[in-house]
């Protein structure tokens, strides 16, 4: 017999697998969508053709990724009964009614203004069609804070009681469970988040064709030059922003969940007097000991006491059975520092640069933007892995353990359905990733086709969009190449 | 175990109610974009694709967040059947999954290639055929009963239950079911030659949804006994009688729609009305049982403050999305055709 440690295990493997998947799309699309309705706020209020032909080329790659966003959601919202039915059973009174609020108040906006959004803007006028891109744009957010809400009370239950007959959770204050103590942190660093992924790729994006413009001795475009200034300002602005609400988060986390801290600094032994930084070490559930590590002393009783010689405890003191696998924990923490001290230094560099009036003309500045295009995305995930993996061995933080949470699964069952995830999810979403990237390697140029117009025939209807009917183009007007 | 017979009218049946009726919406409107998907087969032609795929582009992610809110709406009022039917009905679940992603990203990726169209089509047509196949499959296995550990809460039946004649002719039932719905919701949208061999497959497609029908009508009572009961006891048997009188003259006005009268936009709502029937004789079948013929939907509801949290919002928000849905609809009303868009 395959044990149910096999099926809770595949269980796991799908759950992260699919969610890391989903959540890629939302990272991007939260922050696009916004970038869209600014675009086009733009537009309309200055008539600078940069600014609709900015949002007709972000506008393609959007509906794109908003696609692959909304089926991977799909799989989401049935996994938790698939895999995870003793969880929703249990969990369900009380997290059941946020995430309906979600679909009831982010989904339905989305979906009912996208289309409008998308091709609509010939049907409806300029205002209606601002309107929908704005409710779209809303609509992300309020995925973004019932959704994050839901997985908050997992990490730190509040406004509940336990049914002694059936063991589930019911709600006694559903304003507590929905603030609940790390809702707030969460929310504005996984938004922030979402807001720098889609920079830092509109940035790289950018800076891709600048250096193919200099290469070739031609001049940029001014919507490929707006897109680098727009995302720059992002990045000065929200990598410091984001940092401040990390350390933030973390202070949350260890009142709240000191063992995932533990797990993340890597402090095996407590320190009585001042707990290193590790920088570096290898850690080692087996002897309980982080090997090869390298730190500066005291410096972690700074960042989280704020007092270089204050006490903390470490996994010691924690029975052996509710700590977190430390080795994933401590390196995916590490990853997503590091990323966002990175940004912060490229914020800090386009600042210097735009400053002597060479925002344009600093070929390394670029080369760093783009191969820092990803950086978001790998940082959330990193994030996320952080988050999930220092939560274990519970679902709901010492109140529902990972094992006691799964469905009554067939290790063949959950098997079988993995293999179908990881090769359906990598030759779609990776074909959607092509498509993407080849619209990004083009340069956005005057008088960008919508989102309807193909390659080929005048008007015709391509995309999900009815051709418009007026799809005046300006043949004359187009400049060679951009 | 015999069905409960009167009832009284409380949130839990209210939200019995709401979560049928956001499955009745999935099922008319993603039913005539699945069933629009599968027609794709028989339409070589590539601008009489670009229609079909344009006339429903706009609305189809509104169409299957009706889906979402189902799901969602049985976990949150009633987590117990959610977390009971989801594990007996894995596998044609997972199947309808993976089917509404190849379904959905065809919709942007076919327009992305010249090269690899094909392959997306290909997708779509096969993504919207398992994907109605599934639904099909998992009403049937869910309709005649699934096996569950009371005590502990838990489904404890094998992996295949679920696959039974039984729930294969439902499957099948409801891919024709929503080829007719495709088939009369083109009529509508489209016009020419297309229009026309449309009319010419929403003939058989809906003899045979009738046939389908009748043979599942015929069937149900016979899985369970309490089905029997409800339809056959007594006065109910008048019920029934009207039941397929009512089904047989929509069925009748639909075909002289179609071919006497050639409507255009009459078809389709006789369709949907056909639909809609059927869901209402499915609903009184399973009513009160939310897992036949084991757990109430008073057994599986959440707690009386989660049922009314949530009443508040659905109260204020679903007539407030009906609107804008409405509203989407309208924005694209008219035909489509393939050089020039909506009229
Ligand atoms: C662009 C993405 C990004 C960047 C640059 C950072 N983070 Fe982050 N971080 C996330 C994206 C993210 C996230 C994906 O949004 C997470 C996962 C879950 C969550 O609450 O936010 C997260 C979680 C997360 C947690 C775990 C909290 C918990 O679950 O208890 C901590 C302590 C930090 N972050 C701290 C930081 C610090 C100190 C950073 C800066 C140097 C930082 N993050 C940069
Ligand atoms: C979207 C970004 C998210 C990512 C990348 C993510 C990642 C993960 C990972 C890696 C695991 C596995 C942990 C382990 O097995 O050690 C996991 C588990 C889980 N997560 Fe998340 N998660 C995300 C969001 C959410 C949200 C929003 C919820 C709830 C609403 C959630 C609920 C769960 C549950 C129920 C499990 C399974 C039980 C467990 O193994 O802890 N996750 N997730
Ligand atoms: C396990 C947890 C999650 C579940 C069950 C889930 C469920 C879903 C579903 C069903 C959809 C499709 C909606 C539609 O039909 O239009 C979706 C899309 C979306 N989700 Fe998730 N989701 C999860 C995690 C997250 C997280 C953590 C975020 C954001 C912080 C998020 C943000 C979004 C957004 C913005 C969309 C719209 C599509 C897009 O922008 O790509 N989701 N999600």
């Amino acid at each position: 017999m395959l044990g149910s440690f096999d099926a809770v295990l595949l269980a796991r493997i799908q759950f992260a697998f699919t969610v890391s998947f989903h959540f890629l799309f939302p990272a991007f699309t939260i922050g696009l969508a916004s970038y869209l309705a600014v675009l086009n706020a733009l537009w309309l209020k200055t008539r600078d053709h940069k600014y609709l032909d900015l949002f007709r080329y972000w506008v393609k790659i959007f509906a794109l990724a908003f696609a692959m966003g909304v089926v991977s959601g799909i799989v989401m919202s049935y996994q938790f009964g698939t895999n995870w039915s003793v969880f929703s059973d249990k969990a369900g009174p009380v997290i059941g009614a946020p995430m309906a609020y979600e679909v009831l108040s982010a989904f339905f906006l989305e979906a009912g203004f996208l289309g409008i959004m998308l091709f609509g803007r010939e049907k409806v006028g300029d205002a209606l069609h601002m309107a929908a891109c704005a409710a779209v744009a809303l609509g992300t957010f309020f995925s973004a804070f019932w959704i994050i809400s839901v997985n908050s009370w997992m990490h730190t239950p509040a406004g509940f009681e336990i049914d002694a007959a059936t063991g589930q959770f019911l709600p006694t204050d559903f304003w507590q469970v929905i603030f609940n103590p790390s809702f707030p942190y969460r929310l504005a660093h996984t938004v922030t988040a979402a807001y720098l992924t889609t920079a830092f790729i509109v940035g790289g994006v950018a800076a891709f064709h600048l250096l193919r413009r200099r290469r070739r001795g031609e001049e940029t475009s001014p919507a490929t030059r707006t897109m680098f200034s727009m995302a720059m300002w992002m990045a000065a602005i929200f990598a410091p922003v984001q940092i401040g609400l990390g350390d933030a988060h973390g202070l949350n986390t260890l009142e709240y969940q000191p063992q995932k801290v533990m797990a993340m600094e890597g402090h095996y032994e407590s320190h009585e007097g001042g707990a290193p930084l590790y920088l570096f070490g290898i850690p080692n559930d087996e002897t309980q000991t982080l090997d090869y590590a390298f730190g500066i002393p005291k410096l972690s009783s700074l960042i989280l006491k704020h007092d270089l010689n204050a006490p903390l405890a470490g996994l010691d003191t924690i029975p052996d059975e509710d700590q977190p696998p430390v080795a994933i924990v401590f390196w995916s923490f590490r990853i997503m520092v590091a990323l966002g001290f990175a940004m912060l230094g490229i914020g800090l560099w386009s600042l210097w640069a735009r400053w002597r009036g060479r925002l344009y003309d600093t070929p390394w500045l670029h080369r760093a933007a783009l191969v820092m295009a990803p950086s978001g995305l790998i940082a959330v995930i990193a994030g996320w892995i952080t988050t999930e993996v220092g939560r274990q061995p519970f679902t709901v933080y010492n109140m529902l353990r990972t094992v006691d949470s799964v469905a009554p699964l067939a290790a063949p069952a959950v098997g079988a359905s993995l293999v179908a995830f990881i090769v359906i999810y990598f030759a779609v979403f990776g074909a959607g990733t092509f498509y993407i990237l080849r619209l990004m390697s083009r340069p956005p140029v005057f008088d960008e086709p919508r989102l309807g117009d193909s390659a080929k025939g005048p008007i015709r209807t391509a995309g999900i969009t009815p051709a418009p009917q007026e799809a005046r183009r300006h043949p004359a007007a187009m400049k060679p190449g951009e | 175990m015999p069905l409960v017979d009167g009832f009284s009218f409380d949130l839990t049946v209210i939200w019995a109610f709401l979560i049928a009726l956001a499955v009745l919406i999935y099922v008319v409107l993603d039913g005539f974009d699945l069933g629009l998907g599968i027609l794709f087969a028989a339409e070589r032609h590539r601008g009489d694709r670009d229609v079909m795929m344009n006339s429903v582009a706009p609305v189809w992610d509104g169409n299957e967040t009706w889906l979402v809110l189902g799901g969602g709406g049985l976990f949150a009022a009633f987590p117990l059947a959610y977390s009971l039917i989801l594990p007996a009905l894995y596998a044609p679940i997972i199947a309808m999954l993976l089917a509404l992603i190849f379904r959905g990203v065809a919709f942007e990726f076919r327009w992305r290639t010249d090269r690899w169209r094909w392959v997306w089509d290909i997708a779509f047509i096969g993504g919207s055929l398992v994907a109605a196949f599934s639904q099909g499959v998992a009403l049937g296995g869910l309709l005649q009963g699934i096996e569950i550990d009371k005590a502990a809460r838990i489904y404890s039946g094998g992996w295949w239950d679920w696959l039974t004649p039984f729930s294969v002719t439902v499957g099948v039932a409801v891919v024709v079911g929503y080829m007719l719905l495709g088939a009369t919701w083109l009529v509508m949208k489209t016009s020419g030659p297309l229009q026309e061999r449309m009319r010419a497959r929403a003939w058989p497609l809906g003899v045979a949804t009738i046939g389908f029908i009748g043979v599942v009508s015929l069937w149900t009572p016979f899985l369970q006994e309490g089905y029997y009961n409800r339809w056959f006891s007594d006065w109910r048997i008048v019920l029934a009688a009207l039941v397929a009188l009512a089904v047989l003259g929509i069925a009748a006005a639909m075909f002289r729609s179609l071919t006497v009268h050639r409507h255009e936009y009459r078809p389709f709502v006789l369709a949907l009305a056909l639909f809609v029937l059927c869901f209402g004789g499915l609903g009184m079948s399973m009513f009160p049982y939310i897992v036949p013929t084991e757990v109430t939907i008073w057994e599986a509801a959440a707690p009386r403050a989660s049922q009314i949290f949530m009443l508040v919002g659905a109260a204020v928000l679903l007539p407030i999305i009906l609107a804008y849905t409405a509203y989407a609809y309208w924005v694209f009303r008219g035909k489509v055709d393939a050089d020039t868009g909506y009229h």
